[in-house]
């Protein structure tokens, strides 16, 4: 079994084919979306594929630490951040080709017009503990 | 076997505990072992005294632990003896409880997870699960929250509104999971409205009972929200909002308005209204007048803005929005909402985008970009 990272874009991945902002869609292929996405989920919880997933909001702040005694200092959110993660799934699948197949059909997930947005997830594995045997 | 009586039941033997000279740290160790053991033991052999088996149950458990723990310290013969059976405890007893694990010097989490667990009854694995979080963390937060009010005196009466701020919280900001987060809240606030006489405790057990009512109603099928308007009324809760309402009733009558009562008296005008139309608009306003007295908050000052757009229309509505700070979360979205019933779609729709972009949760980010997606569908028409 291995570990895997789907991540969605808001910014920084290569243009969807179909790509129309959501507020542009109609209610009903909004809804059609959501269910998509539910049902990808509830699937991979069947098979028992799933691990987690979470959505972030847009705006996030960067934060570092500034010497002793003092405050961290916070800045942005950065307008010009090129790369921006609206989210995540974690998959356990057996192999990387499922893991591909799996982010294929999430990518399929319908938009305007009820198409597939061919959206861009990035896919990258764990890195986890070593095995046991090694020789 | 009866789970919610096990967990009602909670309160009460760990006050005997605590009462008896446990500690109270070690004291709700002792019954969440008894609870486990009852939830094993039960559904073969119920007892005739659930309360006097949790009872003997945890103080042998407390005997037990605290032998081991001091049989290094030789303070054995001090705990041994089991006291007389006495009589039995006070209500103020269990009421101790309340304050304790809503002491002031918790953090708003500790006191919702110690909370759920010593006074509602709940196992740590269930308090984790409805918090989304680790059974280990959740298991964590609890011992801490324990060591910081291991110094607290037992015997000194609390402030309530903390206790109720706590359990508002359990209501209004609950995760689903196993357990059904709002319904023990209603839980918890009824136990505390029978130990205590408090026209705000009654306020709070109404508006949670009154927005419980509407509860089956506020989701579609698909998991999208419902906004109140939209909502199927004939499936409202009947009984839980007659409940509400008496409760809210007797509670006003006694002249010491407060904030839960406020929201209530809101809560109840809409339950009133057989249909959106019928809703009494002036009244909720001069509710909301008295909350933004009695709090001062901005989120009652921004619910009072949908409410005069309500009652004396939108454009009186974004007035007074305008003298609300740009930053106050749902603030877009009410603008938005106003701006349409103005009839500018196309500003409105555009602030229904933004809102989405800022929405504090998912179903809310859903639902605003869906009533984007309605107005730009209206407007390429």
């Amino acid at each position: 079994m291995a570990k895997y990272l789907l991540l969605k874009h808001y910014r920084g991945a290569p243009t969807a084919v179909n790509d129309v902002p959501m507020d542009r869609w109609t209610p009903e292929e909004v809804s059609a979306h959501m269910q998509y996405m539910q049902d990808f989920a509830d699937r991979l919880g069947r098979t028992g594929e799933f691990v987690d997933g979470q959505a972030l909001a847009p705006e996030g702040t960067f934060v570092r630490y500034d010497g002793e005694g003092r405050p961290p200092v916070t800045d942005g959110p950065f307008a010009e951040t090129k790369d921006l993660i609206a989210g995540w799934m974690v998959i356990d699948v057996d192999s990387y080709e499922r893991a591909v197949e799996l982010a294929g059909e999430l990518s399929a997930a319908p938009g305007a017009g009820g198409k597939p947005i061919h959206e861009w997830l990035e896919l990258r594995p764990f890195l986890t503990a070593p095995p046991t045997i090694t020789e | 076997m009866d789970e919610v009586l096990l967990r009602s039941l909670t309160p009460s033997v760990l006050g005997i505990l605590v009462r008896r000279g446990a500690d109270f740290a070690a004291a709700e160790d002792a019954v969440q072992d008894a609870l486990v053991e009852a939830v094993r033991v039960w559904p073969e052999d119920q007892p005739r005294d659930p309360k006097g088996w949790l009872v003997a149950v945890a103080w042998r458990r407390f005997l037990d632990a605290t032998r081991a723990d001091t049989a290094r310290r030789r303070r054995e013969g001090r705990l041994d003896e089991e006291p007389a059976p006495g009589p039995a405890p006070t209500v103020d007893d269990t009421l101790q409880l309340y304050f304790l694990c809503a002491h002031p010097s918790l953090t708003p989490s500790s006191a919702v997870a110690l909370t759920l667990r010593a006074v509602g009854g709940l196992t740590t694995r269930q308090i984790a699960g409805a918090y989304l979080v680790p059974e280990a963390t959740m298991a964590q937060r609890i011992s801490r929250a324990k060591r910081t009010v291991s110094d607290v005196r037992f015997d000194r009466p609390g402030d309530v509104t903390t206790v109720l701020r706590v359990l508002y919280l359990v209501f209004n900001e609950g995760y689903s999971g196993d357990v059904d987060l709002a319904a023990e809240a209603i839980r918890i606030t009824r136990q505390l409205a029978a130990a205590i006489d408090h026209p705000e405790v009654a306020g709070l057990l109404a508006l949670m009972l009154l927005h419980h009512a509407r509860r089956a109603t506020r989701t579609a099928p698909d998991g999208s929200l419902v906004p109140l308007a939209e909502q199927d009324r004939g499936r409202w809760d009947t009984a839980s909002i007659a409940e509400g309402v008496g409760i809210l009733q007797s509670a006003l009558a006694r002249d010491r308005l407060g904030e839960y009562q406020a929201q209530a008296a809101v809560a109840a005008l809409h339950a009133d209204a057989l249909t959106t139309e019928e809703t009494d608009w002036v009244q909720i306003v001069e509710w909301y007048d008295e909350l933004v007295r009695l709090t001062d908050s901005p989120v009652a000052r921004l619910n009072r803005a949908v409410a005069v757009g309500e009652a004396d229309g939108p454009r009186a509505g974004l007035a007074e929005l305008a003298a609300l700070d740009a930053s106050l979360p749902r603030r877009t979205a009410v603008a938005a909402y106003l701006h349409e019933r103005d009839g500018d779609l196309a500003t409105a729709a555009r602030l229904y985008a933004e809102a989405a972009r800022t929405a504090p949760n998912l179903a809310e980010r859903d639902h605003l970009t869906r009533q984007a997606a309605r107005l730009h569908t209206l407007l390429s028409r």
